[in-house]
């Protein structure tokens, strides 16, 4: 079963309010560039549990979930 | 032709604890109450622990000892709220026309769109969105809407047509029509009126004769004749009553026990009709007692009022009259009714009219305390004598749906 962990995310909001999650901060303290957000949308969090706002991101080359509920931010960690 | 769906969010309580805890997503879930405080009942249960016949409504231990395996978990309130809205703001991209019955159903008027493709649009944004699912009837009224989003669950749509509706609604038992409680269905059982069937095809003078006015709205009801509107969305109905009662971590035990509880219930009704610019012109006390046998009785005050000193005491003075202390009490309730609008003028009476303006200063000044500094900041001293029936606050309960135009 997956982990929810609660990130410490840099956001940038555009002018229409649209938010852009630019940076992760893992909970070992390594940080992470987000390269592009692919797809956002409601969704839920269905192996670490919960629901929010789904930004589908790529970091590193590889693909990841981002959950933002009420400002705050998690992902699903094995 | 209208086009009605009545959405259901299925077990919805605990498919959102499922959702939020993945680990018992696949055990038996009811969410229940708190036992410590007598609270303790199934609220909701999920598809799993249904298969072991936890009911909703019974106590937990009944529930554990028919399915000991069972997670019980507690309600969490505020998170319900937020998820009823979220969907709401759904069904509200579809039509202004959304009167929601209780946190997880709702009715929705779509005339002019296609009833059955919308349901399950719905039904798909609901999973895909939020993670718990729903049953959606569509019919060309409310209480068939209802019917349908009962028959197939979970997460299904069913249609009632004018051309099925003898197949699929008339079967029911007659319980499952909306409004149609054990008493009401024991009167219509009496006369051999079993299914939804029975009741539309009797003479409505027969179910007048059993129900007075309530019969003849049943044989439009299972007639699918209903033309009662979907409430446009903000449009609140009138309120028709304000009420309080709560369980305390107690059993009463006393006339000073019964005092206490019904100033304290008197209290918060008080400060609510006060808030919405209400006076009251009937007093209602509900009794439960430790053996769960309830019973209520009202009166009705010689002029309207918003006091709190004149609810209470004709709440007390209700309960001296009709409980003899057979039992202790187990919960009790205070309501008003026949509400009108303070602003409209009241009558008053010559003699004491200076006393009460008084009082009703007093109440408001206290009123304005509380409202800046906490509800704790000004007691009566009374209520500081008893402290093992502190712990029970006031608990909200949902204002009573318009019947009064039924029941009156």
């Amino acid at each position: 079963m997956a982990r929810k962990v609660f990130v410490s995310v840099i956001v940038r909001y555009n002018e229409a309010g649209r938010a852009r999650p630019l940076k992760i901060f893992w909970e070992d303290g390594r940080a992470f560039e987000v390269d592009r957000v692919l797809d956002v949308r409601p969704a839920p969090a269905l192996k670490a549990g919960g629901r929010g706002m789904r930004y589908t991101c790529r970091i590193a080359n590889r693909d990841m979930y981002l959950f933002e509920d009420e400002n705050r931010w998690f992902v699903e960690a094995r | 032709m209208r086009t009605i769906l009545h959405s259901d969010l299925n077990a919805f309580y605990a498919s959102v604890e499922c959702l939020y805890r993945p680990e018992i997503r696949d055990k038996p879930v009811a969410v229940c109450g708190d036992p410590q405080a007598r609270h303790g009942i199934v609220l909701t249960k999920n598809e799993h622990a249904k298969r072991y016949g936890v009911r909703t409504g019974e106590a937990v231990w009944q529930a554990r000892q028919k399915c000991p395996g069972l997670v019980v978990v507690p309600p969490n309130g505020r998170n319900y709220q937020r998820f009823s809205r979220w969907v709401r703001d759904i069904y509200a991209e579809y039509t202004d026309r959304v009167e929601p019955f209780g946190l997880d159903e709702a009715w929705l008027d779509v005339t002019g769109q296609d009833g059955a493709r919308l349901a399950d649009e719905l039904r798909r944004r609901i999973r895909e969105e939020f993670g718990i699912t729903a049953s959606v009837g569509v019919a060309d009224n409310k209480i068939f809407a209802k019917l349908g989003s009962d028959m197939k669950k979970p997460d299904a749509t069913t249609v009632i047509t004018r051309e099925n509706f003898r197949e699929k609604v008339w079967p029911l038992p007659v319980g499952d029509l909306l409004y149609v409680g054990p008493a009401t269905r024991r009167k219509l059982t009496q006369r051999n009126l079993l299914t939804i069937g029975d009741v539309a095809c009797c003479d409505v003078a027969v179910l007048r004769g059993a129900l007075g006015k309530a019969g003849e709205m049943l044989h439009t009801f299972a007639n699918g004749e209903d033309r009662s509107p979907v409430a446009r969305i903000g449009e609140a109905e009138p309120v028709k009553s304000i009420g309080n009662s709560t369980t305390p971590p107690r059993d009463l035990r006393c006339d000073e026990d019964a005092k206490y509880m019904l100033t304290l219930l008197a209290e918060s009704v008080g400060a609510r009709l006060r808030e919405q610019g209400f006076c009251c012109r009937v007093v209602q006390i509900s009794v439960r007692d430790c053996e769960l046998f309830t019973f209520e009785r009202q009166a009705r005050l010689e002029q309207d009022t918003d006091l709190t000193q004149e609810i209470a005491a004709c709440a007390l003075a209700l309960f001296r009259r009709n409980y003899r202390w057979e039992r202790p009490v187990r919960s009790v309730g205070v309501r008003v009714t026949e509400l009108s609008d303070r602003r409209n003028g009241e009558q008053v009476s010559l003699f004491d009219a200076p006393k009460r303006e008084a009082q009703r200063s007093l109440e408001k000044a206290v009123d304005g305390l509380r409202a800046r500094f906490g509800e704790q900041c000004v007691q009566r001293g009374m209520l500081l004598c008893d402290p093992t029936l502190t712990g029970a606050k006031s608990e909200e309960t949902y204002v009573h749906r318009a019947l009064g135009w039924v029941w009156r």
